[in-house]
């Protein structure tokens, strides 16, 4: 594994009547990342991502102008959004890792444009529902259950990073809104109907689930896996629904090898 | 100012630990566990007698209205009540629906039917809540993505007001509610159409959409005049901005109201039924209240300025501290020219003309609930009902087939 601190460049791209904005870093083959409900921050698991690709980070939009929203009402007009983010960036074919939300809008877009992903790593992603396992409301819980939900070890240093001070009602306001930019495709049920697109995917799929999600439970690796053409699963251990966070190290030598074709 | 009597219609026998057993009162106590469906019958037959009776000792109105999968209020449909009221209220009252949750109804136009039926069969005595609605009944009950709240409460609203005045048949493109033909029978008998109230807990932009619609605007909270004051005074500041006049009767606000021959009695009589209110009734975690996205960027900063209330009254309610709950105005209690006072003072402070007067609290049983309608009706309502005549507004929105009572009654009838 290389580690470098690559340089973080923030660019605004016009995308129709939104101003979406991308992290890019490193050199490669571009690399298009999808976050989940946490929101966008860099991290040492993309700082390894970048430096073997050109990474792209995209800001799921929304989150910071709500008006974006109005030009998004579905997960349809999102995967023409994300369609047209490459276009306007260039890239004719990418490879494609989601976390969580991201995964399964990484999932819908692998769908959509086949011809587009190349590869496509998809870290804990929802899309499915299951009534023996549902995956639990992140609205209606405490700040508390949620940190429990994510994190295989609530007590780690992480939980405080994942919840604003409760003493901060503009810090907590942000939170809500960025997370609210997700719900808007996902509530109440975070299936919207990838089932009847899933088949369309042909790029070569990774799994990566922490064997302690309690968020989405790892069980739903078999959704996947049951329906893709050409899929692998690496669970992690002593991790929950932040494996890059929680394991780096465990999740980015299969991760690079499966990008880069090293491990076929 | 008009009185009108709302009634939440809550559960009111929950155990004595709910609140220390459940996680909520709405969206998810569980109902097979906690809802005898046996207890639930007399309960509507004791609500509707409450109402019954206000009209008859001359309510301007009765009020209800609509909440989901909740003990404080199981009115799932308040139409069907408003349905029963409007052939069993003599004394004409207005039927205030407060209201129908736009947002929830796709195509919206069932409201504009249900709304006009009761129009036509109360002869003209509807008042048409539009509120946009909890977040509680909104998202989580009722599955409404946060973001698509306030989008679909503002179609619906176009929606309907069309409906009601335009010739049908007509089409509609809307985003949420696609019709080729809207043409409800019947349109309402009032003209243009029933008066449409806003409630609400404080948007801004539901204060823009009363300037610009003329509608009434009632802050509906548990939490009285003093917190009030601070929304109150942001509603007229925007009318004034918006070159809308300070008539009384554009706004409204809810108060918890004890009424007995004495304050000392009213204490002993009623304390125990607030405190299941504020304890029980309002036992609602913080994550129900707002799920992301229901609020605005544009209201948030403006409820981030307001001090939150909740914390404040659970506290009170627990100690039992009735000096509390009247000091920070959660409740009006004591004799009749004790609350007559009290509404007086904060009609004037928050420059309201209709009171929604709670009257039934949280377990109060049905005698006392009666006693409280009819010593609120006899000796405060007379009191408080000529307050703003001196100012001379005219009540735009009060339903065209109700009775104005005030017009009928001596003027500076005041103790």
């Amino acid at each position: 594994m290389t580690t470098t601190q690559s340089p973080v460049d923030e660019r605004i791209v016009q995308v129709g009547p939104i101003a979406a904005r991308v992290l890019v870093a490193g050199t490669g083959e571009p690399l298009l990342f999808l976050h989940g409900a946490g929101g966008l921050f860099w991290d040492p698991f993309l700082d390894t991502l970048a430096a073997e690709h050109t990474v792209y980070a995209v800001e799921h939009p929304g989150g910071n102008v709500s008006e974006d929203l109005d030009h998004l009402p579905g997960i349809w007009e999102l995967v023409l959004f994300y369609d047209e983010l490459l276009d306007t960036l260039g890239l004719d074919s990418v490879r494609v890792v989601g976390h969580s939300f991201g995964g399964m809008v990484a999932a819908e877009l692998a769908a959509n444009s086949p011809r587009r992903v190349s590869r496509l790593v998809l870290i804990a992603p929802v899309g499915f529902w299951r009534e023996d396992h549902p995956i639990a409301d992140i609205a209606g819980v405490p700040p508390e259950k949620l940190v429990e939900l994510v994190l295989a070890d609530p007590s780690s240093p992480l939980a405080a990073t994942l919840t604003p001070p409760a003493d901060d009602p503009q810090a907590l306001f942000e939170a809500a809104m960025r997370m609210a930019s997700i719900l808007h495709f996902i509530w109440p049920i975070p299936d919207k109907g990838l089932d009847r697109r899933i088949h369309r995917v042909s790029a070569p799929t990774l799994l990566v689930w922490g064997e302690q999600d309690r968020l989405v439970d790892p069980v739903y690796a078999e959704e996947f896996t049951s329906r893709l053409r050409d899929s692998r699963l690496v669970t992690i251990p002593d991790a929950g629904h932040l494996p890059t966070l929680e394991q780096t190290a465990a999740v980015v030598p299969p991760v690079l090898g499966f990008l880069t074709g090293k491990d076929a | 100012m008009k009185s009108i009597f709302f009634h939440l219609m809550p559960y009111r026998d929950l155990p004595a630990d709910f609140e220390k057993r459940y996680e909520s009162i709405w969206i998810t106590p569980p109902n097979t566990e906690l809802c005898d469906p046996k207890k639930v019958a007399q309960y509507y037959q004791w609500n509707l007698d409450e109402l019954e009776l206000a009209d008859r000792l001359g309510f301007d109105g009765v009020g209800v209205n609509e909440h989901h999968q909740n003990g404080y209020g199981f009115m799932a449909s308040p139409n069907l009540m408003a349905a029963s009221l409007a052939r069993r209220t003599p004394n004409n009252s207005a039927i205030m629906v407060l209201g129908n949750t736009l947002a929830l109804y796709a195509p919206a136009t069932r409201v504009a039917e249900e709304f006009a039926m009761l129009d036509v069969l109360s002869n003209g005595r509807l008042a048409a809540g539009f509120p946009v609605g909890t977040s509680m009944d909104v998202n989580f009950c009722y599955g409404v993505p946060p973001t698509q709240t306030r989008p679909r409460f503002r179609e619906a609203e176009e929606l309907i007001t069309q409906a009601w005045t335009r010739p049908g048949p007509f089409s509609f493109n809307g985003r949420y509610n696609q019709l080729r033909y809207v043409n409800p029978w019947p349109q309402p008998l009032q003209k243009p159409h029933p008066p449409v109230w806003l409630a609400g807990g404080g948007s801004v932009e539901t204060w823009e959409l009363a300037a610009a619609k003329n509608y009434t605007y009632s802050y509906l909270s548990f939490f009285g005049a003093k917190f009030g004051k601070k929304l109150m005074d942001g509603f007229w500041a925007k009318m004034d901005e918006l070159g809308v006049d300070r008539n009384p009767f554009r706004a409204g606000f809810a108060q918890q109201i004890c009424v007995s021959e004495t304050d000392e009695r009213a204490e002993k009589e009623y304390l125990e039924h607030v405190t299941y209110f504020f304890n029980k009734c309002l036992h609602i975690p913080p994550y129900f209240f707002e799920a992301p996205g229901y609020r605005t960027r544009k209201s948030t900063e403006f409820a981030i300025k307001t001090n939150q209330p909740g914390a404040i009254a659970a506290a009170a309610a627990l100690e039992k501290n009735w000096k509390t709950l009247n000091e920070e105005g959660f409740i009006i209690a004591g004799s009749p020219s004790t609350v007559a006072d009290r509404l007086i003072e904060v009609a004037k402070t928050l420059r309201v003309g209709n009171l929604h007067a709670l009257l039934q609290i949280g377990s109060m049983p049905h005698e006392l609930t009666k006693k409280n309608i009819t010593l609120f009706a006899e000796e405060v309502m007379p009191r408080i009902r000529h307050v703003w005549d001196a100012e001379g507004w005219t009540h735009e929105w009060w339903p065209s087939g109700a009775a104005n009572r005030a017009v009928t009654e001596p003027t500076g009838a005041q103790a």
